[in-house]
């Protein structure tokens, strides 16, 4: 009881203090903020320089994007990574390997089995309901990928809609089934794939001397007239990198932690 | 940026996070978790900012509310707190 109260007073100090704080902070969508004006007698303004030149830069409309795999193309790169080895982690941690014939996931609580849903009849209708849906979810999600230069979207999110279209299938039929077509080997070796495409894209350029992560180099390897088409191909292959990534790590998530590892069972 | 939105989302915002935090059936509160991820996104929609919306969207309140559901069905269902 102590530990609670003290638990909350922290909290709320801690809250008030940040509440006092986001006073300082400039109103919503100030022209006259430091992101938005520049340090007077200083750092020129960031974000104006990338509104104004990011088409001209690279061809372009969706900045975010622009942003995310080309200005600032590293920290996507390191993103990705990060996901990379939380998956991995999330193996190391979990995964069981060695073949033991116990019961997969011995249940302690009995009021579990009021939400499993079980008899044939009721696996038909969702079953098949899902299946109908998951290829549609994978059209959307490649159509996600495929314009996140355009229109929001980009290689997470569409990565993520393609995991959850097969954790979907997994949900609804049996994860044994969706393990034939998109095994354990096959998605981990994906999640690697992935970071492979993000990095070979920017050590391309290092050919032909020039930085690392410099797409503007690659108008000879994509036959574009100028380096900014050249820049708009290179994200469109980088957000498929890390949609591959995503995709297979989002996966791997979902069937080691319903199985406890074990990739027998499911929910 | 409209203000009585961004008022009724916050409320909501304020109320999901309490309930979330309360309700001692984990399954439940996963659920809730969902609804507060989800209504983040409709601030970050409501303010302008689409990319980051989709992303909650799609991990907030989409595949994290999986995992944890899947977490919690391979634990225990009752908060012991």
């Amino acid at each position: 009881m102590k530990a609670k109260i003290f638990a909350s007073l922290s909290v709320l100090i801690t809250g008030a203090i940040l509440l006092y704080a986001v006073t300082d902070f400039p109103d919503f969508g100030d022209p006259g903020s430091p992101p938005n004006a520049g340090v007077p007698g200083g750092a020129p303004s960031a974000s104006r320089y990338y509104l104004e030149n990011t088409y001209r830069d690279t061809k372009v409309p969706n900045v975010v994007t622009a942003v995310l795999a080309d200005y600032r193309g590293y920290d996507t790169m390191f993103e990705t990574v990060v996901i990379l080895t939380a998956g991995i982690a999330i193996f190391a941690i979990l995964r069981v390997l060695r073949r033991d014939d116990a019961p997969a996931a011995p249940d302690p609580d009995p009021a579990r089995t009021d939400h499993t849903i079980d008899g044939d009849h009721h696996r038909i209708i969702v079953g098949t309901t899902c299946r109908i849906a998951a290829p549609l979810i994978q059209i959307f999600a490649l159509y996600v990928v495929a314009h996140g230069h355009y229109s929001p979207g980009g290689g997470f999110q569409g990565g993520v809609m393609l995991g959850a279209s097969f954790i979907l299938l997994a949900l609804s039929g049996s994860l044994r089934e969706t393990l034939t077509r998109f095994s354990e080997s096959d998605y981990m070796r994906m999640a690697f794939i992935g970071i492979v495409i993000y990095a070979g894209l920017g050590l391309l350029p290092m050919w032909v001397g020039r930085n690392f992560l410099d797409y503007g180099a690659l108008s000879g390897l994509f036959m574009t007239k100028g380096e900014e088409m050249a820049r708009s191909h290179s994200m469109l292959g980088v957000e498929i990198g890390v949609a591959v990534t995503v995709m297979s790590i989002m996966f791997a998530m979902f069937a080691n932690l319903s199985t406890r590892g074990r990739l027998r069972g499911g929910l | 940026m409209i203000v009585t939105f961004d008022i009724i989302i916050l409320i909501f915002l304020v109320v999901a996070a309490i309930i979330a935090l309360s309700v001692k059936d984990l399954l439940a509160a996963a659920m809730v978790f969902s609804i507060y991820g989800f209504l983040i996104c409709l601030l970050w929609a409501e303010m302008g900012a689409v990319d980051v919306a989709f992303t909650e969207a799609t991990v907030g309140a989409g595949v994290s509310t999986v995992l944890i559901v899947a977490t919690v069905l391979n634990t225990r269902r009752r908060s012991s707190d």
